[in-house]
């Protein structure tokens, strides 16, 4: 029979050696990352408060909005915005469901075609896209927009389809219609509120997008948000790097928020 | 009361129809011009011709080196990156950098360009702080607008992307996979070389495949980084557009956009093959 | 040079002589866990004799699971000793415990053909390919899966994957077996069939094994001694037909299998309990008012027009059907199911055994559970008018 050694109350030291190594390592890991990516973020931000004669100044951040054209490329931006987010999700979340609920096996085509914008880059399709459109369109900012929800259909598209993947849609759809609601109801009152973080991630996605659009914007020559920071650049380098650094802790800060509501949601045994 | 159902196609037909118009007609156009001789409207190969040669054939050799190094070196830590917050207790880690990935991850262009020159431009912060210590990185040879300093930018977007699109996957990594192993006598090196990377390894591929195109197509950082010194072909595209374009030539960007396509196809007709290999045991 | 090493010595292999081997004697001390408020572990004391084959048996969140974990090493414990072989475990990481462990389900690593699974063990410890090989063919052949090694294992079923996980668990010839609840996820069929192949296997082996679970009929049909654990400590450990006939504390007797309350009277050797006195240890002075426990397999019920009882209903369990009778005001007594029934609500349908099928009596209702062979209870149909007590030879539990 097995003697029994008495032992300190400690438990195996070794066990924790060992993960107190990996815990090194994770550390490590993060502290370069934070390095990386925090080290430059500072470096704008003393070039942009940093005044021609050496001195130190927050002024630069609160004259933003009186900048020129700043609020005409922000009102510009939106609209593309608000346009592309109405046309994807009007697009891509009944035939999502469609799909799913219909013709599963073209899960995998659809999948396919969401791909190609990925194939074809936006310097390529703005060409054809020039070449194509009708003139009253290409005379037009809505044309950018229009085509912003081709870029946009990868992201939302990818967000719904594994939403739907997590929730029972079929037996909904069923419990829905079997009560005797029309398809239109039991899209909006049943199945939409069972994705909602779907939802909000392809929100999300596609307005971070649009607000992030360089390439097309500038080689259609509308100033949106993004091209109005490299044009404006030219007259005051330190403006442009505040409104650059504001947007991106902005976005930083709006996605944070949004994390945190989606979290707070009740869990389907609540509901 | 009986309703007649409707045929299941009907349902994407909006959808097809729309990428159809946006994108399928487009890309045709784009693809027809690239043989159009635009003297006489006839068909030519000569666009064709000049964009697979001297400086624009020298164009694909960077974007495509810059994107396959950008896909893999940043690939690679950010699946690092993912595993260390996948491994960490801390749930407002996770989620600070959750949420950081996604925005950093559609960061890009000319406020990006600012970062990195007031970074490690010739007179950056860090370029300063190293040369304080005796270290000269541009008498070394080193410049934020050469390859390899535009590839350290690129990483800015680049390993968030990682982060973002790698951490799904993480998530079918069992725990009990692990503790099996251990429990079978591996080390974690033994586990991670036997276990989870092979099962990692699809999802692996396909992020990297976006992360390639990813940086394939980025066109606005670069544009404002190298301001045409390190040809690349979206740059060469974009002058196309921009109007600098020599008499006989218009249609030589077109051609370029078509090659474009092509490599992409390529690339992933190699992926879905190698995807095969990786994902032999999910079939 | 190793710790494995050292441990060799004392841990038991193949014996050159008989080619069987004998497991090793573990030992459990004072092991105490606590995840915040709730102490996983309490003081927990177990051990387990060499090639002995002990289930931990309890309802969730009672510790066992944390117990078999902290064997394993993938659990820290606050406080106590694990000593295997005679070898004290303590700082000793998990890969060098040598032990095998069978999880709840998807254990499998996908990548890898089921042979290849197998193998595992024997790989990372450099053994050569033939021999792994050859090694993992016989284990697979062992749980009767012979040929299906380059199988992955999403093209297993859910018993087969088990039986794979088992025989890698075995491949490198643990010192110690650790089953988690290797069945729970199964259908009930093989949950049956499996685990008599799990005890075939564990007994041709004379490998020391724990085993965990919920359901007390796996637990009492396959060891050598069952466990059972509330709030971290063991509350009785006995063979399964000691626990069964004598339970320690009337948690043991309800969890296991069902139980009845009837009030009854102490007396001088015994006990009265339905008008019949039966023979029962108690440390109460005669004459005290007591709460009786007894199997529905104990009572015997007779039709009888002018009885107390009621049928009330009945349900067919196979060979024996469960009546349920209530008691008029002289037969008062109340029948509770086990507690594993209660409990368990999660269960899935078909899970529940015969013992555990017990009437749901409401607040104040009086009912007491009798079995009876199916063959005999024609008219006993709900309604008729019935006469309950014990049998004679029954073994009454004073609480």
């Amino acid at each position: 029979m097995a003697a029994v050694i008495t032992a300190p109350p400690r438990a195996p030291e070794k066990r924790s050696r060992r993960r107190g190594g990996a815990a090194w390592a994770r550390r490590l890991v993060f502290v370069i990352a934070g390095l990386y990516f925090l080290v430059p973020l500072y470096a704008a931000f003393r070039f942009a408060i940093s005044t021609p004669d050496g001195g130190i100044s927050g002024a630069v951040f609160a004259g933003i909005p009186a900048q020129e054209g700043f609020l005409d490329a922000i009102t510009l931006t939106v609209r593309l915005a608000v346009i592309s987010l109405v046309i994807t999700l009007v697009l891509v979340v009944p035939t999502a469901v469609w799909v799913h609920l219909r013709m599963p096996r073209l899960r995998r085509v659809l999948e396919g075609v969401t791909l190609l914008p990925i194939v074809v880059p936006p310097v390529v399709l703005i060409i054809g896209v020039l070449e194509v459109a009708p003139p009253a369109l290409k005379g037009t900012p809505d044309l950018l927009a229009l085509v912003y929800v081709v870029l946009a259909l990868p992201f939302a598209y990818r967000a719904l389809d594994s939403g739907l993947q997590a929730i029972p849609l079929r037996t909904l759809v069923e419990a829905s219609r079997s009560l005797g609601a029309g398809w239109g109801r039991t899209l909006v009152s049943v199945v939409l509120p069972n994705l909602r973080s779907a939802l909000l991630a392809a929100v999300v996605l596609t307005v971070a997008m649009v607000f992030g659009e360089y390439t097309m914007a500038s080689l259609d020559q509308y100033e949106t948000f993004p091209v109005w920071i490299v044009v404006f650049q030219q007259a005051n380098a330190r403006v442009s790097v505040a409104v650059s650094l504001l947007a991106l802790l902005g976005t930083w800060a709006l996605l944070w928020l949004i994390s945190l509501v989606d979290r707070r949601r009740p869990s389907p045994e609540d509901a | 009361m009986r309703q007649r159902e409707l045929p299941a196609w009907v349902g994407v037909v909006p959808f097809a129809a729309y990428t159809l118009v946006f994108l399928g007609v487009p890309v045709v156009a784009v693809v027809l011009g690239a043989f159009v001789d635009p003297a006489t409207g006839g068909v030519t190969m000569a666009n064709v011709g000049i964009a697979t040669s001297g400086v624009y054939l020298r164009g694909f050799g960077s974007s495509i080196g810059l994107s396959l190094v950008t896909a893999l070196v940043p690939g690679v830590l950010g699946l690092v990156l993912a595993l260390a917050v996948r491994a960490s207790p801390s749930l407002r880690l996770k989620r600070a950098v959750a949420t950081a990935s996604g925005v950093f991850a559609n960061f890009g262009g000319v406020p990006l360009a600012f970062l990195f020159v007031a970074t490690l431009g010739s007179t950056g912060l860090v370029v300063e702080l190293v040369k304080a210590v005796g270290v000269d990185l541009y008498g070394a040879g080193f410049s934020l607008y050469s390859f390899w300093g535009v590839a350290i930018v690129y990483g800015y977007f680049q390993i968030p992307l990682m982060v973002l699109v790698i951490t799904p996957a993480l998530d079918g990594l069992r725990p009990h996979w692990r503790e099996a192993a251990d429990n079978l006598g591996a080390t974690p090196v033994q586990y991670w070389r036997h276990v989870g990377l092979p099962v990692l390894a699809p999802a692996v591929l396909g992020c990297m495949l976006l992360l390639f195109g990813s940086a394939f197509s980025a066109y606005a950082t670069t544009s404002a980084l190298t301001s045409g010194s390190l040809a690349l072909t979206p740059i060469q595209i974009g002058s196309f557009l921009n109007g600098n374009v020599l008499s006989g030539q218009e249609n030589v960007g077109r051609a370029l956009g078509v090659g474009m396509i092509v490599v992409v196809a390529v690339l992933m007709a190699l992926y879905a093959l190698l995807q095969r290999r990786v994902s032999r045991w999910l079939r | 040079m190793t710790t494995t090493d050292t441990g060799r010595e004392y841990g038991t292999r193949t014996d050159p002589a008989s080619g069987t081997r004998t497991g090793v004697a573990v030992a459990l001390r004072d092991l105490n866990r606590r995840f915040g408020e709730v102490r996983a572990l309490d003081g927990f004391s177990l051990d387990l004799a060499p090639g002995e084959l002990v289930t931990l048996l309890g309802p969730s969140g009672c510790g066992k699971t944390t117990a078999l974990r902290a064997l394993a090493g993938l659990e820290d414990v606050d406080s106590g000793t694990v000593v295997v072989g005679g070898r004290d475990l303590r700082g000793v990481p998990v890969r060098q415990r040598d032990m095998g462990m069978v999880f709840q389900s998807y254990s499998l690593f996908p990548n890898l053909t089921a042979r290849d699974n197998v193998a595992f063990g024997l790989r990372v410890r450099g053994q050569d390919k033939a021999a792994r090989r050859r090694r993992a063919d016989e284990l697979l052949e062992l749980v009767e899966l012979a040929g299906r090694g380059d199988r992955y294992p999403h093209q297993l079923s859910g018993g087969q994957q088990q039986r794979v996980a088992l025989a890698r668990a075995l491949a490198p010839e643990p010192q110690v077996l650790l089953l988690d609840e290797p069945l729970s996820a199964l259908d009930a069929k093989v949950r049956v069939a499996l685990r008599e192949q799990i005890r075939a296997v564990q007994t041709r082996l004379g490998t020391t094994t724990l085993f965990v679970t919920h359901d007390q009929e796996e637990a009492l049909s396959i060891s050598d001694r069952v466990g059972v654990m509330r709030d971290g400590r063991l509350e009785q450990i006995a063979s399964p037909a000691e626990l069964y006939a004598r339970p320690a504390t009337a948690f043991v007797a309800e969890f296991v299998g069902t139980m009845n309350h009837l009030p009854g009277t102490t007396t001088a050797d015994g006990v009265e309990v339905l008008g019949r006195r039966l023979p029962a240890t108690t440390d109460r002075p005669a004459g005290a008012e007591v709460d009786v426990l007894l199997r529905p397999e104990a009572l015997v019920v007779t039709p009888d027009p002018r009885g107390s009882g009621v049928v009330v209903a009945t349900t067919f369990l196979g060979a024996v059907t469960r009546v349920h009778v209530r008691l008029g005001e002289t037969q008062r007594s109340g029948a509770r199911p086990g507690q594993g029934e209660t409990q368990r609500s999660g269960a899935r349908p078909g899970q529940g055994e015969t013992q555990r099928s017990g009437a749901r009596p409401g607040q104040g209702e009086t009912t007491v559970l009798v079995d009876r062979p199916s063959s005999a209870v024609a008219d006993l149909a709900p309604g008729a008018g019935v006469t309950v007590e014990p049998a004679p030879d029954a073994q009454p539990l004073v609480a």
